[in-house]
């Protein structure tokens, strides 16, 4: 199991009503479901991990979050998770108003481009940065919108979005992440999980 | 068609009030029925047919001697699997394969219906179908499904009875009849009705047919099954068993004579004013002007778990119509999935052999019924 999923599991309470935007091939969501006792859905874009989503016994919704998280009522879930997803989006912006609509809370994870590896590629290689969370050419990449940790942490603190727990992933090790190590953080961290609440 | 060869056949005597404000009793309800029922009645599937379908989901059809209309997802290791699940399908009230139908004779008058059978619905369909519950003593179905007109009977059956099944799967259908669909019946019907073998509906009584009328009305309805790009694929313009054109009204083009093909052998199995009153229910059937103008209330009182299915080139039921299902579904937080499968089939693509949509159909059911 993927550390990152370890850590967004241990951010779920149990006996809560969850959303996944982006399920994938519904890896999370069969955890979190077997690991805690919860209700969760997804909503997913390609037809074939829906189709494998759905073979498992998952309830997920064909549907592009961009256009679909409308259909659901406000803070109809506890927690909207979306994982590694954020910068795939033409909006990011208001993808993540909409998550913080939908759920009561949301857990938004990033890959961060402001992690040294990333930083070194494009400063030594002159090239866009090619990394294990960043692993595309960027004339294929799905990501249009790449952050920092500290892109993000901005983010939320202008929009005035509550960042409950900020938490910076590097290979196995975790750490908090606060006003005081930002900067460190952002640059020795692949990925931000963040748990949020408007 | 009325070579009542291996027909089960149910004899209501609860009285059905239906929409139109007449009420039926002492009718017979047309069933089949494949696998086995368990001890504990927690296996059964109500399938529910589409405009031209009838209670022969399986096997070979005793009547037209060909397989069953959803032999490809219905049988021994399919699907919907009969060595683990009982499943139940009607033929519905209106229809010509057994049940009480505008071809029936009328006991007062000792002539055939005709147009004086009242006009049903898919709500009076789904009602004088529950009656198999108590007939077969199962207090909750383990699913029910269907597509096309089937798909409507399922959002239906759920509403009108939200405590008796577990799992629903619309397919390939809508909640609210639609005006293109209405045209495309209403051409229907009115190719049937200018046919002079139709006599006002009487034609049984005078010993007459309205082929040619029903005929064009399966031709028309068969292309909306399709898909243009289905239709290019598999004819273009390929010539019928010749080198060059004719020069004549004679069926030059592959899709001509497969066309009226599809219409002559329609004609041998299916009553023209069947037809008529099937396509009618079809056409009056709106789940959201019956709860409102708020789909979502059709659903509020059920636990059911859905699975909506769909296809990228059904045109007639399109993916916008059947998400619509789907977000009703969603608004008041039911258990609902939904997939839209890739396919270049039309509308037909439900009844066709699709291992996307066979696959995640069967998954779904297995996994259902393990959570069950």
């Amino acid at each position: 199991m993927k550390q990152e999923f370890k850590i967004i599991a241990n951010l779920i309470e149990k006996n809560t009503r969850i959303l996944d935007v982006g399920c994938g091939d519904g890896t999370l969501m069969e955890y979190l479901k077997n690991d805690k006792k919860i209700d969760i859905r997804g909503i997913e874009i390609s037809k074939n991990n829906v189709q494998k989503c759905i073979g498992k016994g998952l309830i997920v919704i064909e549907g592009d979050a961009e256009k679909d998280l409308g259909q659901f009522p406000d803070e109809s879930f506890d927690f909207v998770i979306l994982s590694q997803t954020l910068q795939a989006f033409l909006n990011p912006e208001k993808v993540m108003s909409e998550l913080l609509r939908v759920g009561k809370k949301a857990i938004v994870t990033i890959p961060n481009f402001g992690y040294w590896k990333v930083r070194l590629h494009l400063l030594i290689k002159g090239t866009m940065p090619i990394t294990r969370t960043l692993p595309d050419e960027w004339y294929n990449t799905q990501n249009l919108h790449m952050c920092t940790i500290k892109d993000f942490f901005n983010f939320c603190k202008d929009r005035k979005i509550n960042l409950y727990k900020s938490i910076a992933l590097q290979n196995l090790k975790s750490s908090k992440i606060n006003n005081s190590n930002i900067g460190l953080k952002n640059f020795s961290s692949a990925l931000g999980i963040f748990l949020l609440e408007k | 068609m009325n070579k009542n060869v291996n027909i089960k056949s149910l004899i209501i005597n609860k009285p059905l009030k239906l929409d139109c404000g007449q009420t039926i009793n002492n009718f017979p309800l047309a069933y089949e029925t494949y696998g086995v029922l368990n001890k504990k009645k927690d296996n059964a599937i109500l399938i529910f047919h589409a405009l031209t379908g009838d209670q022969f989901v399986s096997g070979i059809n005793p009547i037209t001697k060909k397989n069953g209309w959803w032999s490809y997802a219905v049988g021994s290791g399919k699907a919907i699997d009969t060595d683990k699940y009982f499943v139940i399908c009607a033929n519905v009230i209106g229809g010509c394969m057994g049940s009480f139908g505008p071809s029936n004779t009328n006991s007062k008058t000792n002539k055939i219906y005709g147009t004086n059978f009242p006009v049903i619905t898919i709500n009076d369909m789904v009602n004088a179908q529950y009656n198999l519950l108590d007939f077969f003593k199962i207090e909750k179905l383990f699913a029910v499904m269907g597509g096309s007109m089937g798909g409507m009977q399922v959002l239906q059956f759920v509403s009108n009875f939200p405590n008796r099944v577990k799992v629903a799967i619309p397919i390939a259908c809508t909640s609210s009849h639609s005006a293109q669909n209405i045209a495309f019946n209403e051409l229907g019907r009115q190719s049937i009705m200018a046919d002079t073998n139709w006599t006002d509906g009487d034609y049984s009584n005078q010993n007459k047919n309205p082929n040619k009328g029903l005929s064009i009305a399966r031709m028309a309805a068969h292309i909306t099954y399709l898909s243009k790009n289905g239709l290019q694929e598999k004819f273009g313009r390929k010539l019928q068993e010749r080198d060059g054109l004719r020069f004549s009204f004679d069926a030059d083009f592959q899709i001509e004579s497969y066309l009226r093909h599809q219409g002559s052998v329609f004609v041998d199995r299916f009553d023209a004013n069947s037809y008529l009153y099937i396509t009618r229910a079809m056409d009056y059937f709106d789940l959201i002007k019956e709860y409102g103008g708020n789909l979502s209330k059709a659903f509020a009182k059920t636990n059911t778990k859905f699975l909506v299915i769909s296809f990228t080139s059904d045109w007639l039921y399109p993916t916008s119509e059947n998400k619509e299902i789907v977000i009703a579904l969603n608004a008041i937080g039911a258990d609902v999935g939904f997939v839209e499968i890739e396919s270049d089939k039309g509308h037909d693509s439900f009844l066709l052999n699709i291992p996307e949509f066979l696959d995640t159909l069967k998954d779904y059911i297995n996994n259902s019924y393990l959570r069950n």
